[in-house]
């Protein structure tokens, strides 16, 4: 069984860190020094430049150590708020965000940043504090069994109850988050333990037996693979976000020019083979481009390259891609034959294991396939009505003209984000932040502001509903605080508007809990920061404001887009129904409810 | 979950047997129990210990059922935890496997001698005797363990407990 003492051969970003830490001799820690000194001794020693955290009574020698160190410490408003930055902060870097809470509700309150940044493969470490030991299990003022809660959130978590464990512990944490399948790692930190004197040196061993991280796939199969894609005449790469962690891009696109084949990214994939690449038909699944999906349908060959066959992807399963060759590349061999049984499984890194196969393959006659996906972007663009009101589509669509391309673009979860996917493309890794998997609401501005401090030069922009932005609205403080030039555009409908859609097109309209009649004025709001702001209510205001807002790098800044309220995403794949079902408009009859989840 | 019962699960989904090795650390054995309740299988029996040639380590030995489908994901995801170094399922292998089991029976004087029968028959120690009982160890393969019980059903039992099933490879293969 191979052990886990090399350093990770994936997510080179990650790895930027260890190699900095190897560079450096170990030091002996002075004897004087606490375990909550260790702990940011470590931290440093990671090349963590920033947690985001907020304090309470049992973390409270942690940010005390925080003090002496150049590692600053970001206050955010609510725990949750602090797990989306440093969720945006990794997806911007591919470094590990770090957040540093208390205990019980402190820690509680991490719970959803955490699944958000497990579905979407995130590096974090999430350090809690806890109720000194003796206490533990006894009900303490503000405990909570931390480890018990997260066990299904975490990639790994710790109980530490010996400070000389601390610096090894530490180690593990941050090799764990970032190496193989990113995730969340958690530390549990009894107060005692971080009080206590902690003389163990800082380390570069783990002891990790049964963890190996999967680097060059099996060259058997690489082989296997090749001569089935050598077969191939209707070809698709399906590229998702593990395309992104190990920045297989470049690779993709030279595989994708050598076959002659196109290419579509899932959500998450946006950004790792540029959108407007002459290959690229976009994103492709229940929202995705109408070219996209009838692509995947009609392929004779699809190869996931970290894409894990979502049920967003693959709409009603028995009718998806059948009799099609089915590739799947992924880092974790956990997800091989879990949603489809490949022909072939290549377990790896996502740019190695395509470096490899380049080799393996040459030109596919693909010329009457690209030559039919050629007449379905013809017939079924992407499209919004010019008339009748700002819409969505609009605003977002300028935005993608007016710089929003060389953009990072954070969202919150819903229609704007399902519109921004569709009309902001993204041409660059790691410039588009979403989450995918757990569909977090609350994720787009805490997120926006993570990746500006990982970014400071790049423009940060977050596109949010109305409804999602006010789950986490109070990090507008944490913005206007740090003078974040962070560009916020609500996409406001007054709605919660994905499940008003649902609602309208499969539950005849009976609209329940959608309304969010009592929203805020938000520019009043933003202006109560001190943040400026602008309203647009007309189309003929939108490049103006978009302008002036992109130029605006003083502090963040906030647009209100009063959109028309009922408007609905299109295409559209209904939960459980099959690629070719896909709607391309608003239907004339009342359609069947959805079979498949949410 | 059930902590320890009679071999045979629901209908239709047959019984699997797998082996996981660990590291001896906190938590684990709900990490594990967490993948298979999160995927609807239920534990029928489950034996932990440590690993005598190394206190690193400890076994896991885990009975249960539910869809075969589902249980290729179980493994996987087992087997992605942390801290386990491996996880097989020996269901159709060849192996060796075990349990032990005792039973305390409320019997009068008639009865005894028969009881008696069947345990020689059996290979059955008793460990306790009673004015008017008698505990029963019984170890085997859980397939005898059933049919020993079945043959007692007519008397009276008073506890019946299980240790649930222990396995190892043949030869030198490890488990």
């Amino acid at each position: 069984m191979p052990t886990a003492s090399a350093p990770p051969t994936t997510a080179h970003d990650a790895s930027h860190a260890r190699d900095a830490a190897k560079s450096a001799p170990a030091p002996t820690l002075g004897k004087a020094q606490t375990g909550a000194e260790a702990l940011i001794r470590c931290l440093e020693r990671e090349g963590v430049e920033y947690v985001f955290g907020l304090s309470g009574g049992a973390a409270m020698p942690i940010f005390d150590a925080l003090v002496d160190s150049k590692i600053k410490l970001i206050l955010v408003r609510h725990e949750q708020g602090a797990t989306h930055m440093a969720d945006g902060y990794a997806r911007a870097t591919g470094k590990p965000g770090v957040v540093l809470v208390t205990s019980g509700p402190g820690a509680t309150n991490t719970v959803t940043g955490m699944l958000t940044a497990l579905m979407d493969s995130a590096p974090m470490i999430v350090l809690t504090g806890q109720t000194i030991s003796p206490m533990l299990g006894k009900d303490a003022f503000q405990e909570a069994d931390v480890t018990g809660i997260t066990y299904p959130v975490v990639k790994h978590s710790y109980l530490v109850k010996n400070p000389n464990d601390i610096p090894r512990i530490t180690r593990e944490a941050f090799f764990l988050a970032t190496s193989g399948r990113p995730g969340p790692v958690l530390i549990d930190l009894p107060k005692d333990i971080t009080s206590a004197p902690c003389t163990a040196p800082l380390t570069d061993k783990v002891d990790l037996p049964g963890y190996s991280v999967p680097g060059h796939p099996d060259t058997d199969a690489l082989k296997k693979a090749a001569a089935l894609i050598a077969r191939s005449r209707k070809p698709v790469l399906y590229v998702g976000h593990g395309a992104v962690i190990s920045g297989a891009g470049e690779a993709i696109i030279a595989l994708a020019e050598k076959l002659n084949a196109p290419i579509v990214n899932t959500l998450l994939g946006k950004g790792a083979c540029a959108e407007d690449h002459p290959l690229h038909q976009g994103m492709l699944g229940m929202h995705g481009t109408a070219y996209a999906n009838k692509t995947v349908a009609g392929c004779d060959m699809i190869m996931s390259i970290g894409a894990r066959w979502d049920d967003r992807i693959t709409g009603k399963l028995s009718e998806f891609c059948v009799g099609a060759t089915k590739i799947h590349v992924d880092i974790d061999p956990a997800e091989f034959n879990k949603i489809v049984r490949p022909d072939v499984c290549l377990a790896g890194d996502a740019r190695l294991s395509i470096e490899d196969l380049l080799p393996l393959v040459g030109k596919l006659d693909t010329a009457d396939w690209l030559k039919q996906i050629g007449e379905w972007r013809k017939q079924f663009p992407l499209k919004y009505a010019k008339k009748g009101g700002l819409r969505a589509q609009h605003v977002l669509d300028r935005l993608d003209k007016l710089g929003g391309r060389d953009s990072i673009i954070t969202t919150d979860v819903g229609q704007h984000q399902m519109w921004a996917a569709q009309f902001c493309l993204t041409t660059k890794n790691r410039h588009w932040i979403s989450s995918g998997g757990a569909g977090t609401m609350g994720f787009g501005l805490p997120s926006a502001i993570g990746a500006q401090f990982a970014r400071p030069k790049a423009k940060v922009w977050t596109v949010c509903g109305d409804g999602g932005f006010q789950m986490t609205m109070p990090e507008l403080a944490t913005a206007a605080l740090h003078k974040l030039p962070v560009k916020i555009l609500i996409i406001n409908n007054a709605y919660l508007g994905m499940v008003r859609q649902w609602q309208e097109l499969f539950f005849d309209n009976r609209l329940s809990g959608v309304d969010l009649e009592g929203n805020p004025d938000f520019v009043k709001l933003a202006g109560a920061y001190g943040i400026k702001a602008w309203r647009i209510k007309r189309p003929s205001e939108v490049d103006r404001i978009i302008k002036a807002a992109m130029a605006y790098d003083e502090g963040p800044c906030l647009i209100d887009a009063e959109v028309i309220k009922e408007d609905n995403v299109f295409p559209m794949i209904p939960a459980g129904a099959a690629l070719k079902d896909m709607i391309i408009e608003k239907p004339k009859q009342k359609m069947a409810k959805p079979e498949g989840s949410t | 979950m059930a902590a320890v019962a009679l071999s045979s699960g629901p209908e239709h989904a047959p019984l699997h047997t797998i082996s996981i090795l660990v590291q001896n650390k906190p938590g684990v054995l709900v990490r594990v129990a967490l993948v298979f309740s999160r995927r609807g299988y239920n534990i029928e029996s489950l034996v932990v210990s440590a690993d005598a040639a190394n206190a690193q380590f400890s076994r896991m030995t885990i009975t249960c059922s539910g869809q075969p489908e589902t249980l290729e994901q179980i493994i996987k995801q087992v087997t992605k935890l942390i801290d386990v170094v491996h996880a097989f399922d020996h269901t159709g292998q060849a192996v060796i496997e075990t349990e032990t089991a005792l039973v305390k029976l409320k019997c009068k004087l008639d009865e005894r001698t028969e009881i008696l029968q069947i345990s020689e028959q059996y290979n059955a120690k008793v460990v306790d005797y009673g004015p008017d009982s008698l505990v029963l160890r019984l170890y085997g393969v859980s397939a005898k363990l059933d049919a020993f019980f079945e043959l007692l059903q007519p008397f009276n039992i008073v506890e019946l407990m299980r240790s649930g099933k222990i396995l190892m490879a043949r030869g030198l293969e490890t488990t």
